[in-house]
């Protein structure tokens, strides 16, 4: 079983986003960075289908900076074998399914596994295109995922359902919860991640469609109005004819 | 240079964010001079509503096969039927079956992808659409420079308006490869007759403060009388007082419905995230100091399980 993870370097989901130089610039100061929580799903999967077919590599691969070495040091921790880093800005889903694509090409992986987007641009792209990039079927929002010799069982997240579907390998996958649950890296996964080998690879050159303006932020909204808990009636009457939503 | 807009059903009725998105190409049509275009699979009922909100042509699929809803199969049609009606810009709305199906449309059509967008183009500085980002918490206008685009929308993007057109429906029968329909399905599971969340008017969704699952009545009762669908936060998720696909929040559904009602819910972050876009919130919890009351329009301080059950009598005597 050769296994790719795709994983996402997003700011934790606590964090308050912010914004300076005008709106061009997202604000890292005081961050943590983490992997993203899809991915880490997604990971979790691959290592407990390495560990039932008793054999396989798994290689977590990362499209950005050195700063992401942390995050990628942690999947190694969690029980990625290898790692790479692509040494590029992740500007956007269709640069970075194109990096995750030229990587992947010709190193017959069984399974590409990711979340099903990533929490900070939230574009759900990458699993698509990743797929259609290198000429194999993917599937995404998946929550369940066997795998008996080259074929795959598997839950897709439908509205206000799921589906149970059966697929070939090789197969790109978009994972989300309950595929697994989280992993801790352990003291030992700890110190081994240390020598596990991380390469880093420059980029191929991609010529995308998008250019970035500028960012915004939500209006805050009014402050809320009290009721009184011994008055329902009023809230009603709020939302009737003041908020008109009922 | 015409626009596609990709009509999605449920319960043989034209989904209301498929109306939105056909009014978002409407304005893209009438901005750049072409045909405004639909595309709808299966038998309708409601087809004539196409008409109604600008659609020039309507393409419907009766092939039955389509009734399993596979990325491949919907994608090439999608993009058979913009090649054959020199379409540069597709729509969709926001759903499961749009979100496997964009990166494959755009790849298939040579297009960019912008998706979560929230807010009609802006036509001054070529073709800025502005999206959603960090789950809610932020936006980014990005522009898009080819000349084929592919559009998810987020529900609410657009008011709808009524402008008759047409309508002429025209049967299509897309050409399809041989990866279409090749994903065997084994079983499908659905829950019917009930809200659905993602595209719900009224959310009313459950906390920790319910205390256990025995309790989840309070919330289906009042959701009942409001025809709501029914959330829940995550740790409610996590220990399996609901089924995963109510979790509302930043690793969950996204909700935007006009009124969101928060019930014993404190309002982590990650909870607010998935619910920032709702029109209205209102919160019910005990606790004075509740993150959620921030994000709130009303609030009511107080024991749920002595305020849910009055409130869902006064609804009910206001309706």
């Amino acid at each position: 079983m050769n296994i790719l993870v795709c994983i996402s370097s997003v700011p934790d989901t606590t964090s308050k986003i912010s914004f300076s130089d005008n709106n061009t610039k997202f604000v890292s100061t005081g961050i943590t960075f983490i992997i993203g929580p899809y991915d880490d799903y997604a990971l979790a999967r691959a290592i407990e289908l390495k560990e039932a077919a008793g054999s396989g590599n798994i290689t977590a691969i990362n499209v950005g900076g050195p700063e992401n070495e942390t995050i990628i040091r942690k999947a190694l921790a969690i029980g990625a074998d290898e790692a790479v880093r692509i040494n590029a800005v992740a500007s956007d889903g269709f640069f970075v399914a194109n990096q995750i694509a030229a990587y992947a090409k010709g190193k017959n992986f069984d399974l590409i596994l990711m979340g099903r987007e990533s929490i900070d641009y939230n574009s759900g792209l990458v699993h698509g295109l990743v797929g259609e990039l290198l000429g194999i079927p993917s599937l995404s929002p998946v929550m369940k995922l066997d795998i008996n010799g080259t074929e795959a069982t598997l839950d897709r997240e439908i509205e206000g359902g799921k589906e149970t579907l059966k697929a070939n390998l090789p197969l790109v996958l978009g994972c989300q919860e309950p595929i697994a649950e989280w992993k801790i890296p352990s003291m030992r996964g700890i110190m081994s991640a240390r020598t596990k080998p991380l390469n880093v690879i420059e980029p191929v050159a991609v010529n995308s469609g998008l250019a970035f303006e500028n960012y915004e932020l939500p209006a805050s909204r009014t402050s809320c109005k009290m009721i009184s808990e011994s008055n329902v009636e009023e809230l009603v009457s709020l939302l009737k004819s003041e908020a008109k939503v009922i | 240079m015409s626009v596609l807009v990709f009509l999605e059903s449920s319960d043989s009725q034209i989904k209301k964010s498929s109306i939105e998105a056909l009014v978002y190409g409407r304005s893209i049509a009438a901005k750049t001079g072409g045909a405004l275009l639909a595309l709808v699979v299966g038998e309708v009922s409601n087809i004539s509503e196409a008409a109604a909100y600008g659609a020039e042509k309507v393409l419907q699929i009766t092939d039955a096969r389509f009734a399993q809803t596979d990325a491949q199969a919907y994608s090439e049609a999608i993009a058979d039927a913009a090649k054959q009606n020199s379409v540069h810009t597709m729509v969709l709305a926001k759903s499961s079956l749009t979100d496997s199906l964009t990166a494959k449309l755009a790849f298939l059509t040579y297009a960019t992808a912008a998706t979560n967008v929230v807010s009609l183009p802006d036509f001054s500085n070529g073709f800025v659409v502005k999206r959603s980002i960090f789950t809610g918490k932020a936006f980014e206008l990005v522009k898009i420079n080819s000349e084929n685009k592919v559009i998810s929308i987020k529900k609410n993007a657009v008011a709808i308006t009524e402008s008759a057109a047409a309508g002429e429906v025209v049967p299509f029968s897309p050409i399809l490869s041989d990866k279409a329909f090749s994903i065997k399905t084994i079983s499908l599971e659905k829950a019917t007759g009930d809200v659905l969340l993602a595209d719900a008017e009224i959310v009313v969704s459950g906390g920790r403060g319910l205390k256990g699952p025995e309790n989840w009545g309070l919330i289906t009762g009042l959701a009942k009388v409001l025809g709501a669908a029914t959330g829940c936060s995550k740790p409610v998720s996590d220990l399996n007082w609901r089924p995963h696909h109510e979790h509302v929040g930043q690793t969950g559904i996204k909700v935007s419905p006009n009124l969101y009602i928060a019930i014993g819910i404190s309002g982590a972050i990650q909870h607010v995230a998935g619910i920032s876009s709702s029109k209205v919130i209102v919160a019910i919890n005990k606790d004075a100091d509740a993150p959620i009351f921030k994000a709130a329009t009303y609030g009511i301080v107080g024991d749920a399980f002595e305020i849910v059950p009055k409130l869902t009598a006064a609804i009910k005597a206001a309706q």
